[in-house]
């Protein structure tokens, strides 16, 4: 159980190490998209740490990182051939970006730092865990720029009309400030505690 | 002119940190001071011609005529880590002072998604060997360009008075968004 609830606030992989930036900040522009990067790391982790831990032992010290992320770019394929097929229009505003889930720190670093150590059961924790922090912050940030920059969540209007709509934060500049507040405030209440 | 372009759009007008965000765990990891960042950006430059320059190859003589671009990924991957080990033996070999000054920089840069976001990039849009080669140069100058002002401004955050929950990661985002505000004033410069 600890392996999970880590992931989810107190080492969440975005806020606390920084880990998994490139998609955090592009593809958090609505709510939808946030949430679709969010489910295939998922995905890709959970397979992933679970192969790697499988494969642990049968894998000599000097390839690890090689085998590791050819067991990663082998599931982010699948993902990315799924959502071609089945959600062309999410996938195409994904981009890039999806591909790019084989070079995401968080991927490679729970399959080095965790599940290349520990066995089956809590790899697979360690990866719900993980994954499920990282999406929930993705739909965090998502859900803000989408509410403060189009003033709609998963294209629901939310916000009466009078409001002024800030287009940066749909823009680059939005997306890092966002996070930047968000890590303040993560810090902030952890030290608290 | 094509070239230039090409060139200009990958370091100013779409640059790869500021706006593409691939390179954004280097950006904020080795961005505190001056001379790593240096150091840093020039890896980067010659990781992204290496990468362009055997990636290129890859696709168009081997995937594509056997019909098996699904394994893009894998291949590009594979042959970005392999190259970069490849080279890093090299200059340890035989041009050691390059190696002290770039090396340890090396296996870091393999994982870095700038390097296969450039790939991807030069795949999708479809370019030539030398237009691929002038893009990763671009996009190479471009994150060299950005790393280093942040590392300059990050200097002189040191003296400055921040709320301490913000200190490090969060004022540094907060910088790049500012910096990606003023980098949007060149988007004029080209459609």
């Amino acid at each position: 159980m600890k392996n999970f609830a880590k992931g989810l606030f107190k080492q969440n992989p975005i806020l606390y190490f920084l880990l998994g930036m490139c998609p955090t900040l592009a593809v958090t522009t609505n709510a939808a998209n946030a949430l679709t990067m969010g489910l295939s790391v998922i995905f890709v982790l959970f397979f992933s740490n679970a192969i790697v831990s499988i494969i642990r032992k049968a894998v000599p010290e000097q390839v690890r990182i090689a085998s590791f992320i050819v067991v990663i770019a082998t599931f982010v394929t699948i993902v990315d051939i799924f959502l071609r097929a089945n959600f062309p229009h999410l996938s195409k505003s994904l981009g890039p970006f999806i591909p790019l889930i084989v070079v995401n720190c968080i991927i490679l670093g729970r399959a080095e730092a965790f599940a290349s150590k520990h066995g089956l059961w809590a790899s697979i924790l360690d990866a719900l865990g993980m994954g499920v922090g990282f999406t929930l912050t993705l739909l965090a940030m998502g859900s803000i720029r989408e509410i403060f920059g189009m003033g709609t969540i998963f294209g629901v209007p939310v916000l009466p009309g009078w409001f002024p709509k800030f287009l940066v934060m749909i823009l680059p500049a939005g997306a890092f400030i966002t996070l930047g507040v968000l890590v303040g405030i993560h810090r902030s209440v952890l030290d608290k505690k | 002119m094509n070239y230039v372009l090409i060139f200009i759009g990958a370091a100013i007008v779409n640059n790869f940190v500021l706006s593409y965000f691939l390179g954004i765990c280097p950006f904020l990891g080795v961005s505190t001071d001056l001379k790593k960042a240096m150091g840093m950006g020039l890896a980067v430059i010659f990781v992204m011609m290496i990468a362009a320059a055997t990636t290129w190859p890859v696709y168009h003589k081997i995937l594509v005529p056997y019909k098996v671009q699904y394994l893009e990924y894998v291949a590009f991957i594979l042959v970005i880590a392999s190259s970069v080990q490849f080279v890093e033996m090299f200059l340890r070999k035989y041009v050691p002072p390059l190696y002290s000054g770039l090396g340890i920089y090396l296996p870091l840069i393999t994982t870095n998604c700038a390097i296969l976001g450039m790939t991807l990039f030069m795949v999708i849009r479809d370019y030539s060997f030398l237009e691929g080669l002038v893009f990763a140069f671009g996009a190479g100058s471009g994150f060299l360009l950005a790393l280093f002002i942040m590392a300059g401004i990050r200097e002189r955050l040191n003296a400055a008075d921040i709320p301490k929950p913000f200190n490090g990661a969060g004022i540094a985002l907060i910088i790049a968004g500012c910096l990606a505000l003023v980098f949007m004033g060149f988007s004029g410069m080209m459609r």
